[in-house]
């Protein structure tokens, strides 16, 4: 089937640049068949990528090593659960995904508007069609996923160890579905320059994309911390790498264009700006997956590096002067329609937030690219590293969780004493409350930006708990429901404000945990013997006896530990380190198995207020002599067995080295068993860390209120407000809650 | 052979797919369309008027505020409606 994808990527590559001057014309001529044509284009496409990522999805499933790709990253052994998920850890089914997802969100959002912004819709087409041709030319003559050998392995090199974690099924999809999401609202944006058409219409078709867009690039962010916290070994869920840095960008973009678009859309206000967040955000995506697919920065994805790097920073450079130069030239029509009345508003919060954001962006930005810059400037490649970050990120994350606080409870226009007092009292003495307690309790006084941290979460917590039951109250006033009922139906009925205001609470949630764990953090690196025992923050931790497990695909050297406190038994910790065997030949048949690339199962123990968490890392050394010893045997018997069987057909010569291999794992079982008959000390890394588990409680709920914000109003609830809307605005005065029923 | 079936069935399918609407003739579609526009404008000011409610209810909008507020959505509601009327009616 590879001579079918191949021709499928050409034919997508053709429909694709049929669209965009189909799309082109159209609009220009007036001509609605055209459009429709192009539209269509769109269509087909998706069909066409979907086609192709199932031929390629299923040559990974049936092992076909006669497809490069499959041979580069899968093997026979590697689990059905990760050859799913192999075509997106190598740079040729990635490149496939994008154009894939691209081409199906486009579909969804051009049929969703195929009545509506009729004028925008066809140069936001060709746009989306723009992105689909570049990406699919990169798959069709840059790294084809369908490209075969005439003389396929026997067996594939696997999957990259690191990869083979759960979290890795669904991060890259995810990240790859918020860039891809991004395209949208960019294009919409475009072609709303384009046409001239500035006020809210283009806003009303992407603001759900973008708020898709920031859920799967959130979601994507968080899975790929819990993979580094989990699988790294490292002992962290941040290390501020350019990748990561690469998805974050974005998504602080994205999350300022969706609050901006709210002053728009009530006052007509921001529009440049908000045409600008969206234009910057679009680009930024297209950033990331450059960043993620040239290898530019040194990053832990490393497996992602390749020399696609011209193709995309030509491709940046369009972005940006196109952006540029349409917000230029549409100037005079991205006036603002109001002004902000007063500085203490939710309007100027709003726009304090989106400079907070923006200035979080610039300075992930610049430290990310400093190397690159210090490169240009002296020719020498300088690395700042995480704590250039903190001194900036830091104190614009507390002003962030301050205005989550504020932007829900503060008045509209302009704030009153009266305001000030019925809505700021409660969420403020919470605030200062929870400050003054951790004091009193101790411990906190030296780490002033945690204190601050705890107390403004408490703040944005008190505000959005505060909202919810006045919102409530109010409801049961008028339908005297039972509060829980009054509660799910009012957040049912106003999706986009109250999931916000829980994506709020998540974010005070995450941040507390943030501040915590990365505040109150204790760790060791020690070295151990079995039986020996150390402390760690009261933790009496002691290394019970070493694991191993052998085979010749991978061998695990382990640890059982004991955790104690106060003479009571707290838990008991597994971790292991395993290796999986080098395709190098130097390193000799046997020393293979011991040197390739290793990845680490930490011993976790997770509970609401405290992490424990350790991850062994076993010295080989004590083994070297013994595995030289096997590399020389088996060396001169192998090459006597080939001198033997040299003669013989492929298939005779593989029975004749059958003993030799069952010999080699043997002896693979018995070095590797060294490890537990005479153990020696190995190094361990012991981590206590508080309130890690606050952090991905709060991105579920930053996640669950994204989903209730993002999901439609049902049907027949929207059927009631327009009728309820219709006889309400022509026959004044009524109130508007009746309709919150 | 069986691949050469299968590309020129997909090439096919999607010529005939992607020139369908060059190939039919339409009726002018521009009334609807506005209407479309107007009926999601509709949707949108009834949400803003539901928004102003709210808010004035739990405090973030003053009295004076809200009244201007609420008179110029519902203002502006009843001019949308009117042009919904005014396409129904052609």
């Amino acid at each position: 089937m590879a001579p079918v994808g191949r021709t499928l990527l050409i034919l997508g590559l053709l429909v694709a640049a049929y669209g965009i001057c189909a799309s082109i014309y159209g609009a220009r001529s007036g001509r609605r068949e055209w459009v429709d044509s192009g539209r269509r284009s769109v269509y087909a496409l998706a069909a066409l990528m979907t086609i192709a990522w199932v031929i390629v999805e299923v040559a990974f499933l049936r092992n076909d090593f006669s497809f490069n790709v499959v041979a580069e990253h899968s093997s026979t052994t590697t689990p059905t659960f990760y050859k799913l998920a192999a075509p997106w850890s190598s740079q040729e089914g990635s490149l496939l995904l994008w154009v894939w997802l691209m081409a199906l969100w486009s579909s969804l959002v051009l049929f969703l508007t195929r009545k509506r912004v009729r004028e925008i819709a066809p140069y936001a087409t060709a746009v989306l069609l723009g992105f689909a041709a570049f990406f699919t030319s990169l798959a069709a003559f840059f790294a084809n996923p369908f490209t075969t050998t005439a003389n396929p392995p026997p067996e594939g090199a696997g999957l990259d160890p690191l990869l083979l974690h759960p979290s890795m099924m669904i991060h890259p999809p995810m990240l790859y579905s918020g860039y891809t999401l991004l395209a949208i609202p960019f294009a919409f944006a475009i072609g709303a320059l384009i046409t001239g058409r500035l006020n809210s219409e283009w806003i009303s078709v992407s603001r759900r994309f973008a708020l898709a867009a920031w859920l799967f690039l959130g979601i994507g962010i968080v899975l790929g911390a819990r993979w580094s916290y989990t699988e790294l070994g490292w002992g962290g869920y941040w290390a501020w790498d350019p990748v990561e840095n690469a998805a974050l960008m974005p998504w602080l973009c994205t999350t300022a264009f969706i609050h901006s678009i709210m002053i728009q859309e009530k006052r007509g206000m921001l529009k440049v700006w908000n045409v600008s967040l969206i234009l910057a955000s679009g680009t930024l995506a297209i950033l990331g997956t450059f960043l993620v697919r040239s290898g530019i920065l040194d990053s832990i994805h490393a497996f992602g590096a390749s020399t696609l790097g011209v193709p995309f920073v030509v491709l940046l450079a369009v972005m940006i002067a196109s952006a540029i130069g349409l917000v230029l030239w549409r100037r005079e029509r991205l006036r603002s329609d109001a002004q902000i009345d007063s500085l203490l508003s939710r309007e100027a919060m709003f726009l304090f937030q989106n400079l907070v954001l923006v200035a979080m962006v610039f300075v992930i930005f610049w430290i990310t690219f400093f190397p690159l810059i210090s490169q240009a400037l002296t020719g020498t490649k300088v690395s700042v590293g995480p704590p250039a970050f903190r001194p900036f990120i830091v104190p614009l994350a507390l002003v962030l969780v301050a205005l989550a606080g504020i932007g829900p409870i503060i008045a509209w226009r302009r704030v009153t004493a009266a305001n000030l007092r019925r809505n700021f009292t409660l969420p403020v003495l919470v605030g200062v409350g929870t400050c003054v307690v951790l004091l009193v309790a101790g411990g906190v006084s030296a780490r002033p930006f945690a204190l601050a941290m705890f107390g403004l979460g408490a703040f944005v917590l008190a505000s959005v708990a505060q909202e919810l039951w006045r919102g409530t109250g109010a409801r049961r006033a008028m339908t005297s429901e039972a509060p829980p009922l009054a509660l799910l139906r009012l957040v049912r009925r106003n999706r986009r404000r109250y999931g916000g205001y829980i994506v709020h609470a998540g974010l005070a949630v995450l941040l507390i945990g943030v501040a915590a764990s990365s505040s109150f953090q204790h760790s060791r690196d020690v070295i151990l013997a079995p039986g020996q025992h150390t402390s760690v923050d009261g933790y009496l931790i002691t290394y019970v006896r070493p694991t191993v497990a052998a085979s010749s695909q991978k061998i695990s050297f382990g640890a059982v530990l004991d955790v104690s406190k106060g003479g009571h038994r707290v838990t008991t910790l597994r971790t292991t380190r395993g290796f999986y065997p080098s395709q190098d030949p130097s390193q000799g048949p046997i020393g293979r198995f011991f040197n390739g690339e290793a990845d680490s199962n930490v011993g976790l123990r997770a509970g609401l207020t405290k992490d424990i968490w350790t991850v062994v890392n076993p010295d080989l050394t004590p083994l070297s002599g013994l595995i030289n010893e096997g590399n020389q045997v088996f060396t001169a018997d192998l090459s006597q067995v080939m001198k033997s069987a040299s003669r013989l057909s492929p298939t005779q010569q593989q029975a004749a080295l059958a003993p030799l291999w069952q010999a080699r794992d043997a002896a693979i079982t018995a070095i590797a068993a060294r490890y537990v008959t005479h153990p020696w000390p190995v190094e361990f890394l012991l981590i206590v860390d508080p309130l890690v588990t606050w952090i991905w409680v709060g991105a579920i709920i930053i996640a669950s209120g994204g989903l209730i914000a993002l999901w439609p109003v049902p049907a027949l609830a929207r059927r009631r407000a327009l009728a309820a809307g219709r006889t309400r605005a022509a026959a004044q005065p009524v109130t508007a809650a009746r309709e919150l029923a | 052979m069986i691949d050469f079936v299968i590309v020129l069935a997909v090439l096919a399918g999607v010529v005939l797919f992607v020139s369908a609407p060059l190939r039919q003739m339409r009726a002018s579609d521009r009334g609807s369309t506005e209407l479309a526009d107007l009926e999601a404008a509709r949707e949108a000011k009834y949400r803003e008027i539901r928004d102003a409610e709210l808010d004035h209810r739990t405090g973030k909008l003053s009295d004076d505020d809200y009244e201007a507020i609420d008179s110029a959505l519902r203002g502006e509601a009843i001019e949308i409606m009117h042009a919904i009327d005014t396409i129904n009616e052609r």
